[in-house]
């Protein structure tokens, strides 16, 4: 791989764009596409050839393809998956990095200044604005998981408003069965569907019986990873 | 460095070329039965001998190691094949009974 190849996948990866990286298995020549097509490397890739590296990239399928008398190896790079944490609580702190060991890139985001802190969250991006105005910066997609710990309607309400109106493959809320019954009825109220509301976990996490603030990340993330992949052996 | 993803695998891959050596980058380029790394999996290995990644359980990687020295040595690729039916060609193979190829290449 030359060394330009090396970087511009890098500055992919960092810009959160999804590419592919096409080796000849003959030559060893290198491409780097994107989605829209773009390419840079040793050589530009055939016409024909090029759609089915763009499949690859959307359906994150690597594998050696044959063209005409070629062998290829497409491997694709998608971007890293989300975490957006509403809530600089304790939990909070645990969940970061175990999601980050995840390979996940975590957001956490109160509005709070006393709970945000670098002290308390260190290698984590950090954002003190509202969770509404937060979310809509950072725009949560398909490859975003949204959870709200505050345990405070003030917060954790428009939070959720704002990552069910997105394509967050995974929503998920603190709280008890009776709070998370109540919290139901406020959405209702301000309008929320009741296909949008069925999306949200709420008890967050996998139920392992977690207690301490570690053993609750460990099972937010479970459930975060279950939803991502799917269950491999089904009972 | 607290992840293990392909990003954090390039990240340690750079910082060994800025400490001015060398690195291979091998990829998991094919595999059959129950390998424990998907196709697509990366390790990069510098020129001492440091590992990042995987490509498989941890059978295979000492084996991808001394064959990455070889690629750095002559900048040329290699594909390593391993799994227990291929006719011994390694001395090394998988427990499990999967069979994996992978692409090692020098990044140059």
């Amino acid at each position: 791989m030359k060394a330009r190849i090396f970087d511009a996948l890098r500055a992919a990866l960092a810009d959160r764009r999804p590419v592919a990286l096409v080796t000849d298995l003959g030559s060893g020549l290198q491409t780097l596409v994107d989605l829209d097509g773009r390419q840079m490397g040793d050589v530009a890739l055939e016409d024909e050839f090029l759609p089915q590296v763009l499949d690859a990239i959307r359906e994150n399928r690597s594998g050696i393809v044959e063209f005409y008398e070629g062998r290829f190896f497409i491997n694709v790079h998608p971007p890293a998956n989300r975490l957006l944490i509403v809530g600089a609580v304790h939990l909070a702190q645990a969940l970061a990095p175990a999601a980050r060991l995840a390979g996940l890139d975590v957001t956490v985001i109160d509005p709070r200044a006393a709970f945000a802190t670098p002290e308390r969250f260190p290698d984590t991006v950090l954002v003190t604005d509202w969770p509404d105005e937060a979310l809509a910066a950072l725009r949560p997609d398909a490859r975003t998981a949204v959870v709200a710990l505050t345990h405070d309607p003030k917060f954790d309400d428009p939070a959720l408003t704002a990552a069910l109106s997105t394509d967050a493959f995974y929503v998920g809320v603190l709280g008890g069965r009776k709070n998370q019954a109540a919290r139901l009825e406020r959405l209702r109220g301000q309008g929320v569907s009741e296909a949008q509301l069925a999306r949200i976990h709420g008890p967050v996490g996998l139920d392992i019986g977690a207690v301490t603030p570690a053993e609750i990340a460990i099972s937010i993330l479970a459930d975060i990873i279950l939803a991502l992949r799917g269950a491999k052996w089904k009972a | 460095m607290i992840r293990d993803d392909n990003e954090a695998i390039l990240a340690q891959a750079a910082s060994w070329r800025d400490a001015g050596q060398s690195v291979a980058l091998a990829h998991v380029i094919a595999t059959w039965g129950s390998a424990p790394r998907p196709v697509g999996s990366l390790m990069a290995i510098s020129a001492s001998g440091a590992m990042a990644g995987s490509v498989s359980g941890g059978c295979v990687e000492g084996a991808v190691v001394m064959e990455a020295g070889k690629v750095l040595s002559d900048g040329e690729p290699r594909f390593l094949s391993f799994g227990i039916s291929n006719e011994m060609a390694w001395e090394v193979g998988l427990a499990c009974g999967g069979k994996l190829e992978v692409y090692v290449e020098p990044i140059q």
